[in-house]
C-alpha cells in the first residue's frame, strides 16, 4: 500500500514535467498553430542554462529558477521573430520542419561544447533533505517539484481563463478572424505567446537538472511523451494539457508497478484509446483544431 | 671462386639494403606497402566520450611511439590509421567494416563498442579472414558463441566484471542483491553473469528487473521504490553511461544508502564520474581493467595522453593505445601483416605492457587474458587534481577475471 501511494508520488513528480512541457506545447499550438517540434530542445537549453549559470556565476538554483526562463524564453521571441513567423503562411510542415531541424543544430551545438555524458547539477540545500515516508525517506525536492508545477499550471490557468488578457489569446485561439474583426490585433500577442511557452519549456528545464542527468539529449527523450499528452488531453487545450499531463505520468508510474517496460508504453496506449473514443481530445472541441 | 664472391656480395648488399633497425631482423612485408588499422566506434552518441575520437587519437599515438621506437620502416611500409563512425547501429557497423576491409585493404579494425554492433563486425572479420581486436564492448558472447579465428576481445568483458565486482560486494557482506539492468544484449549478459558470480561467491539475488532501453523519461525511481520496499543489502546497477548517470543521481535522492542499501555499479567510466560529480559516487566498488593513476607507466601515458586531448584516458582509450601497439608488434614479429601469420604471432602470446598486466593471449577462445582492478572512488577531498577520481583497492589475477575455458561455449575453427 505505501509502496503504491509513493509511486502515486512518482508519477506526479514525472506528470509535473509532461504538464509544464505541454502546457507550453498547448499554448503555442493554440495561438500560432505551430507544432514545436524544438520545444525539448529548449527545455535541455533550461537545463544547461542553470548548469551554466552555477559553474561560472556561482548563481544558484533559485536565481537560475527565474533567469533561465526569462532568457530562454527571450530567445524563443527572437527564434519567433526571425524564422518561424516567415512560415506561418504555409502548410504547417513547413514549421514543423523548421522546428525539427532547429532541435537537431541546438542539440549537436550543446553535444559538441559539452559532450553527451551529461553534466551534474545538485539539488537546492534547503531541498536537498528527505521527508519520512516509511518505505523510503522521500526527497523534499520530488515535492517541491510537484508543488511548484501546480501552482505554475494553475497560474497560466488563471491568467488565461480569468484575465482580460487571457480573454483576448483565447479569442485568437478560437476564432483568430472574427477577433480581428473586433478590433484585437491579433498578431500582436503571437511574438509574447511563443517566448511564454518557451519559457516554460525552460522552466522545467531547470526543476529536471537537479534530479535528471543534464546532457544535450534529456529533451528529445521527452518531447515524444509531451506530445502525446497535448493530443490525449485536446490540441491547444490549456487545461487539458495540464490534467492530460499529470493523468500520463500518474498512469505510468501505476503500470510500472506490474512491470517496469509498461511505463513507456503507457502514453500511447492511452493516446490510441483516447483518439479512438474522442478524436479531438479529452478536452479538445472539434472546432477548435479547424 | 668470382661466383661466390659476387654471389655473396650481393647477399651483402641486400642485408644492407633491408637491414633493420634498432628491432634488429628484416622489415615485415606488407602486402601492399602498407599496414591500415581502422578504428569503427561511437563518435556522436552515448559512448562517444568514453571512447570515440580520443580513442583514434590513442591509437594514432601508438603508431607514433611505436615508430620511434622500432624506426620508420619497421613495418616496411606506412602506417595508416582510418575512423568511422557506427552510430551504435550493428548495420552500419557491419557496413563500414565491410568497406574498411575490402575497399580501404584495412589489416585490423579496433575499438567497437556497443555489443550488438560488436558481434556484426566479428561476422565480417570471419567472412573476410582479417583481423578483429575489440576493446571497448563488453558482451562474452565475442569469444564464445561468436568466437572465430581472426576476432580477439581485449579488455573487458561482462564475466571479468561480475567477477570483480559482484564477488568482492558479496564477500563483504552484501548478501542479498536486487539487480536491474538495461534491458538489451549487454544489460541480459550483465544480468547473468553478476547473478552466476554473486550466487556462486555464497549470496542470493533476490529480484532481477529489466528496465527500458533506451529510459525515454529518464526516470528510475520506481525501481528504486521497489528496491526500498525490497531491503536487499546491495542494489546491482546494471545501466551504462547516462542511464547509469540517472540511477546513481536518483539513488542518492531517494536516500538509499541511508537505509543500508548499498550500491554497485556494473560498467563505470571515468567519463560517467565526471557527469555525476565524484562526490555522488565517493566509496563505490567497482571493476576496471586499469586505472590512469595506478603506477607511474600508467601515469606517463595519461600525461602524454592529457597534452594531446585534454583528459585523462579512460581504459577504453588507453586499452586501443595497447592493442594497436600489440598489433603492430606481432606484425614486426611476424614479418608480414599476412593475417593468419599475425593470428600465429598472437595465439598463446604472454606479455606485459603498461595497460596489460600479465597478459596472455588464449588461443583456445581469442580473450586477451589479464590482471583486473577493484577501484573505489574517492571523496573530492582526497582528490589531487580533476580527473583524480579513483583509487585501487585490490588486484584480481588474471585467471581469476577470465572464464573458464569450459564456461566459454567457443568452438575455435582452425
Amino acid at each position: 500500500m505505501e509502496y503504491i501511494a509513493l509511486q502515486l508520488f512518482n508519477g506526479l513528480v514525472n506528470g509535473s514535467f509532461y504538464a509544464l512541457l505541454s502546457l507550453g506545447l498547448a499554448v503555442i499550438f493554440g495561438v500560432l498553430r505551430v507544432v514545436n517540434f524544438a520545444h525539448g530542445a529548449l527545455y535541455m537549453l533550461g537545463a544547461f542554462a542553470a548548469y551554466l549559470l552555477l559553474q561560472d556565476f556561482g548563481v544558484g538554483f533559485w536565481i537560475a529558477l527565474i533567469l533561465a526562463p526569462i532568457g530562454i524564453g527571450i530567445a524563443g521571441m527572437v527564434l519567433e521573430r526571425l524564422l518561424i513567423r516567415r512560415l506561418y503562411g504555409l502548410d504547417p510542415l513547413y514549421n514543423f520542419l523548421l522546428t525539427f531541424g532547429l532541435t537537431l543544430m541546438i542539440q549537436d551545438g550543446v553535444r559538441l561544447r559539452y559532450g553527451l555524458q551529461g553534466q551534474p547539477y545538485p539539488a537546492p540545500a534547503e531541498l536537498a533533505g528527505s521527508v519520512s515516508a516509511g518505505l523510503v525517506a522521500y526527497p523534499t525536492y520530488r515535492l517541491f517539484v510537484i508543488a511548484f508545477s501546480i501552482v505554475v499550471c494553475v497560474a497560466v490557468w488563471f491568467v488565461i481563463e480569468r484575465t482580460r488578457l487571457g480573454m483576448i489569446v483565447r479569442a485568437a485561439t478560437e476564432r483568430p478572424e472574427l477577433t480581428r474583426a473586433l478590433g484585437i490585433n491579433v498578431d500582436r500577442w503571437v511574438t509574447p505567446v511563443f517566448g511564454f511557452g518557451v519559457a516554460l519549456a525552460a522552466l522545467g528545464g531547470v526543476l529536471a537538472a537537479p534530479m535528471r542527468n543534464v546532457s544535450p539529449l534529456m529533451g528529445s527523450e521527452l518531447i515524444i511523451f509531451a506530445f502525446a499528452v497535448v493530443v490525449i488531453g485536446g490540441m491547444g487545450s490549456i487545461a487539458g494539457a495540464v490534467v492530460a499531463g499529470f493523468l500520463v505520468g500518474v498512469l505510468a508510474s501505476l503500470a510500472a508497478i506490474f512491470n517496469p517496460a509498461l511505463e513507456n508504453v503507457v502514453a500511447f496506449a492511452l493516446m490510441a484509446i483516447v483518439l479512438l473514443v474522442r478524436p479531438a481530445g479529452l478536452f479538445g472541441s472539434l472546432e477548435a483544431r479547424s | 671462386m668470382k661466383r661466390t664472391i659476387a654471389g655473396s656480395l650481393v647477399a651483402l648488399l641486400l642485408a644492407a639494403a633491408c637491414g633493420g633497425g634498432p628491432g634488429g631482423g628484416p622489415p615485415a612485408k606488407l602486402t601492399d606497402g602498407k599496414l591500415v588499422i581502422a578504428v569503427i566506434n561511437d563518435q556522436s552518441g552515448v559512448y562517444a566520450d568514453l571512447s570515440g575520437k580520443n580513442a583514434v587519437e590513442a591509437v594514432n599515438m601508438a603508431v607514433e611511439d611505436f615508430k620511434a621506437k622500432y624506426g620508420d620502416n619497421a613495418l616496411g611500409g606506412t602506417v595508416e590509421v582510418l575512423t568511422a563512425d557506427h552510430q551504435n547501429k550493428a548495420d552500419v557497423a557491419q557496413q563500414k567494416a565491410q568497406e574498411f576491409y575490402e575497399r580501404s585493404n584495412a589489416d585490423l579494425i579496433l575499438d567497437v563498442p556497443t555489443s550488438s554492433a560488436a558481434l556484426a563486425i566479428a561476422d565480417v572479420a570471419k567472412a573476410q579472414q582479417k583481423l578483429y581486436i575489440n576493446v571497448s564492448a563488453a558482451t562474452t558472447v565475442l569469444t564464445g558463441k561468436s568466437c572465430n579465428k581472426y576476432t580477439f576481445h581485449y579488455a573487458y568483458d561482462t564475466y571479468m566484471l561480475a567477477q570483480g565486482t559482484g564477488v568482492t560486494v558479496t564477500q563483504q557482506g552484501g548478501k542479498s542483491w536486487y539487480i536491474i539492468y538495461p534491458n538489451y544484449a549487454f544489460g541480459q549478459d550483465m544480468e547473468s553473469s553478476f547473478r552466476q558470480a554473486v550466487t556462486a561467491a555464497g549470496g542470493t539475488v533476490i529480484q532481477s528487473d529489466g528496465s527500458p532501453f533506451p529510459n525515454t523519461t529518464g526516470d528510475f525511481s520506481s525501481l528504486l521504490l521497489k528496491a526500498g520496499s525490497l531491503k536487499p543489502q546491495v542494489l546491482g546497477a546494471m545501466q551504462a553511461g547516462g542511464d547509469l548517470v540517472n540511477v546513481v543521481k536518483q539513488y542518492n535522492e531517494f536516500k538509499l544508502k541511508d537505509q543500508n542499501i548499498k550500491l554497485a555499479v556494473g560498467l563505470l567510466f571515468d567519463t560517467d564520474i565526471t557527469a555525476l560529480g565524484q562526490d555522488a559516487l565517493a566509496g563505490t566498488v567497482y571493476t576496471t581493467p586499469w586505472l590512469w593513476n595506478m603506477d607511474d607507466q600508467s601515469k606517463t601515458f595519461a600525461d602524454k595522453f592529457l597534452k594531446r586531448t585534454g583528459i585523462r584516458p579512460t581504459f577504453a582509450h588507453a586499452g586501443n593505445y595497447s592493442a594497436a601497439w600489440q598489433y603492430m608488434d606481432a606484425v614486426r614479429r611476424a614479418g608480414s601483416d599476412d593475417a593468419d601469420a599475425v593470428v600465429k604471432q598472437l595465439e598463446g602470446y604472454k606479455f606485459n605492457d603498461f595497460f596489460i598486466r600479465n597478459g596472455f593471449v588464449r588461443a583456445e577462445d581469442h580473450w586477451v587474458q589479464h590482471d583486473a582492478l577493484i577501484a573505489q572512488v574517492k571523496p573530492k577531498s582526497e582528490a589531487k587534481e580533476t580527473f583524480d577520481y579513483s583509487k585501487v583497492v585490490s588486484t584480481i589475477a588474471a585467471e581469476k577475471a577470465s572464464r573458464p575455458l569450459s564456461e566459454a561455449g567457443c568452438s575455435m575453427p582452425k
